[in-house]
């Protein structure tokens, strides 16, 4: 039976990571009632931000907790090359210029950073480590919006809009999975992630290979309101096959996997896919660099499967992770364990090991340890593979967050087909990321698109619930802007 | 008990705790793992009994339950530890002491203590349980002899053991006693002890009992243990008194060693009281309800040590005096018997690991360098 219980808000907020909690006290700070919808049980909120660690932030001179200086234009440099820069370009350098104002505003909402000390991927000296993790990070704006007065349902699944011309007038929000409220508020804001919890879409995208994807992060990413919001007629941007996505241990949960399963050795060693046939250059960049395209690469290969090889030369010279290798006294050991035809392998890893030439090897630098004559090559920390055990890890496509989505404006508003933009509709983090990410990804600048454009639609809602779209354009983002020193 | 899978769990919980390293910031147990790739026990002791159960990792934990993988870092180190302070027992045959350590039984034992030490006084045919005495004279209730007699054999048997568990946790965790009395290693560890760094948080202290930051904590413990401290230095001037200058108790209240005893008592009522508050509003999902007689007994003697050492102080020259000074004696002779089998050794073995910790850390350095 459908439950109608008419609660009135300035602002609904839907969704409950870091984008959400940064739209829902910026607009409660702007003296709007709101109200959050998570549709996670409370021990797993958060969405994907629960899984997360940094955030890339410019910062034009050194100070805790970053061990150097990094410049916007620096930034906006590692942005470009990376991703090849967006359609909108305007709103990717709203993100990379304003990311300087993260910082303070994270650290006035009781979050933590961790001193620059021990930085595992070397970032330390582009990113902001939270104290504890993206887990820490988020209770500590749950408990900043608790006592600043936002109102916050858990198990709260919205499954309907009530959009009319572009005007947002309610929601239909299943409560714990057995009762029905409509909720109304003046503007919303919607921060509810991708879709790469959703089996179906992948498929729809991808084709049956999406069925062999691990999905990082959180479960409860499933894109319900991203279709609503689509088949109201918002404006979708982005290709629905991109994605940050990166190599995992194959052996990783379907979801929720995180951190642990990411594997840091195809550096060091040499990947093979199901044929026991190399197809990429190992060795062509730093890892944090490139990880994001070896996700696609392994997406790629039949089976979406790949394995990597090392030597008890290596096994010590990455990060452990949550899986033990596959080991064996010889490259046909590991192989036969992984079902791999083994005369390929062996033939493979052979070719190989004579194309290496004598080098220096140094993991730190781009050092010139690289093949000759080898198609394709392995350009930098090429070692031989010659000293037993040998070791193997099995790997998959582990997908963190899609990109295709809504189009917004500056100011998070959704813009509607045709290029109208919605009256009271916003939108932040990951559901928009595809307006700032085509494509490609450097690390830690998720979680700022879901600050800056989370605290911009915040503003924004709060003040067209005041105002009633009067003009509103003060958000604190372009202060933020002004006053962090391009 | 078994034994194997406590270990075991702490190692699958560490192969994934090391592959995170998320926790890294918070203390020493983190920074610790890493530098390690594998578990072996006495590492696992190791670090069980540097974890001072602060909890900050638990709810940072992306991996806490229900997530399938149910990492819960303090209640595993908890068990862990609950469980080396067993194994390190002298002599082992009272190491399940420690389990049967609860409230009601250290009570049992001080009512015990207080009846023994009622008989002691009775043999010795004292009248003065009751009338009063003039001055508080409370050697004429037992004589300065039969009290260092009695005290000494439990002391010297509880230190005794409280040394025996010590050694056998240095082994344990394979430590040589003489790197770890390094000077410079020591002054590192002994700040980070003093101050109690490990449950201040940067400055935001730990999340206990619930899931908010707060000092209370620390702070209460710093009231228990530095009244702890201000007891045994009261005592020791006492003796020092006695035997080097020939002036007998009781002294004036102004006098150093009941001053410093008051402030100590004063503490010892303080912090037990408040860890005991604390404690009881602490979140179940990671407490060791195993441990919970074995910490509230320890809590429980030291105030109610401190309660009625005060109260003697105050009444000493009433006819209650008397009856006051041997439950008074009871109470004190039961704490130094539990003190090998009971909440007192988390204070040696966590030293000890915070020492190894500075000991680990330099260690890296020289490498490093």
């Amino acid at each position: 039976m459908n439950q109608e219980n008419t609660t009135d808000y300035d602002v609904l907020v839907i969704g409950g990571g870091n984008a959400a909690l940064s739209a829902a006290i910026t607009a409660r700070e702007q003296g709007a009632s709101v109200l959050l919808l998570e549709c996670a049980p409370k021990h797993f909120r958060g969405g994907n931000s629960r899984h997360t660690r940094n955030m890339r932030l410019a910062h034009e001179t050194q100070f805790e907790p970053y061990t150097g200086a990094y410049p916007a234009e620096e930034m906006w440099n590692n942005y470009i090359k990376a991703t090849g820069g967006a359609a909108n370009l305007d709103l990717a350098k709203m993100v990379i210029y304003d990311s300087a104002s993260v910082l303070d505003w994270m650290k006035d909402h009781g979050v933590r950073f961790q001193p620059a000390i021990t930085g595992t991927l070397h970032l330390s000296r582009t990113n902001a480590w939270f104290m504890g993790g993206g887990k820490a990070m988020i209770n500590a704006l749950y408990r900043s919006a608790e006592k600043l007065g936002v109102h916050i349902r858990y198990n709260a699944e919205v499954v309907g809009l009530d959009v009319q011309d572009g005007h947002f007038r309610s929601a239909s929000v299943l409560m714990d999975g057995r009762t029905t409220e409509k909720i109304a508020a003046k503007a919303v804001v919607v921060a509810a992630g991708g879709f790469q919890s959703n089996p179906e879409w992948l498929r729809k995208a991808w084709g049956p290979v999406a069925d062999n994807f691990l999905i990082r992060g959180t479960p409860y990413d499933t894109g319900t309101l991203l279709k609503i919001l689509l088949d109201l007629g918002a404006e979708p941007i982005g290709d629905p096959t991109q994605a940050h996505m990166v190599p995992i241990d194959a052996r990783s949960p379907k979801f929720d996997g995180g951190i642990v399963t990411r594997l840091d050795c195809v550096t060091l060693g040499i990947v093979v896919n199901k044929y026991g046939e190399r197809f990429y250059d190992e060795g062509e960049d730093f890892w944090p660099m490139r990880y994001a395209i070896w996700g696609r690469l392994v997406a790629q290969q039949e089976d979406q499967i790949s394995y990597v090889f090392i030597d008890s030369k290596t096994l010590d010279k990455f990060m452990p992770s949550v899986f033990p290798p596959i080991e064996g006294h010889s490259i046909a050991e590991v192989a036969e364990q992984f079902g791999l035809p083994v005369d390929k392998v062996k033939a493979t890893v052979a070719a190989y090991n004579q194309a290496v030439q004598p080098g220096k090897f140094d993991h730190t630098i781009q050092d010139d340890c690289k093949t000759s004559g080898l198609t394709p090559p392995k350009t930098h920390w090429a070692l031989r593979i010659d000293e037993p055990p040998f070791y193997g890890y099995p790997l998959r496509p582990g997908l963190t967050f899609t990109y295709f989505g809504l189009t917004v404006d500056k100011r998070g508003t959704v813009m509607m087909k045709g290029g109208k933009p919605a009256g009271n509709i916003y939108a932040a983090g990951e559901i928009m990321a595809g307006n700032i990410l085509p494509k490609g990804y450097i690390g830690g600048v998720g979680l700022v698109i879901g600050n800056i454009f989370g605290r911009a639609a915040g503003a924004e809602a709060a003040g067209f619930a005041k105002n009633g779209g009067a003009q509103h354009r003060n958000s604190i983002v372009k202060e933020g802007r002004n006053n962090g020193g391009e | 008990m078994a034994v194997n899978n406590l270990i075991s769990d702490g190692q699958d919980m560490m192969r994934i705790c090391n592959s995170c390293r998320y926790c890294e910031g918070f203390c020493a147990v983190w920074r610790a793992m890493e530098y390690r790739r594998d578990f072996p026990a006495g590492d696992l002791n190791y670090l069980a009994n540097l974890c001072h159960d602060c909890s900050e990792c638990y709810y940072a934990c992306q991996y806490a339950p229900p997530h399938e993988w149910a990492i819960n870092a303090p209640l595993t180190f908890a068990k862990i530890r609950g469980r080396s302070y067993e194994q390190y027992a002298w002599p082992g045959a009272l190491a399940s002491a420690f389990r049967a350590n609860g409230l009601v039984v250290s009570l049992i034992s001080a009512l015990a203590l207080i009846v023994f030490m009622f008989a002691v006084v009775q043999i010795k045919g004292s009248s003065a349980l009751k009338t009063s005495v003039s001055g508080g004279n409370f050697y004429q209730v037992a004589s300065h002899e039969t009290l260092i007699v009695i005290f000494g054999i439990v002391g010297l048997f509880s230190a005794l053991a409280v040394g025996i568990g010590l050694l056998r946790f240095c082994r344990d965790i394979g430590e040589q006693v003489s790197d770890l009395l390094k000077p410079s290693v020591l002054t590192t560890a002994l700040k980070e002890v003093l101050r109690l760094e490990y449950l201040d948080g940067g400055g935001w202290g730990c999340t206990y009992p619930g899931d908010e930051s707060s000092q209370w904590r620390r702070w209460f413990h710093h009231f228990t243990f530095y009244g702890f401290l201000l007891c045994f230095a009261a005592t020791t001037l006492g003796a020092i008194y006695h035997y080097v200058f020939g002036w007998h108790a009781p002294h004036g209240f102004t006098s150093l060693p009941v001053v410093l005893g008051t402030l100590g008592g004063l503490g010892l009522l303080i912090g037990p009281v408040g860890l005991l508050a604390l404690k009881l509003r602490r979140n179940r999902d990671i407490t060791d309800e195993s441990q919970w007689g074995m910490d509230t007994a320890f809590l429980v003697l030291l105030f109610l040590a401190s309660a009625t050492g005060l109260l003697l102080l105050v009444l000493r020259e009433t006819t209650a005096m008397g009856m006051l000074m041997v439950i008074h004696l009871g109470i004190v002779m039961a704490l130094f018997l539990t003190l090998p089998y009971g909440k007192f050794v988390h204070g040696i073995y966590r030293t000890t690991a915070i020492v190894k910790y500075a000991l680990e850390r330099k260690r890296k350095q020289t490498i490093g360098v």
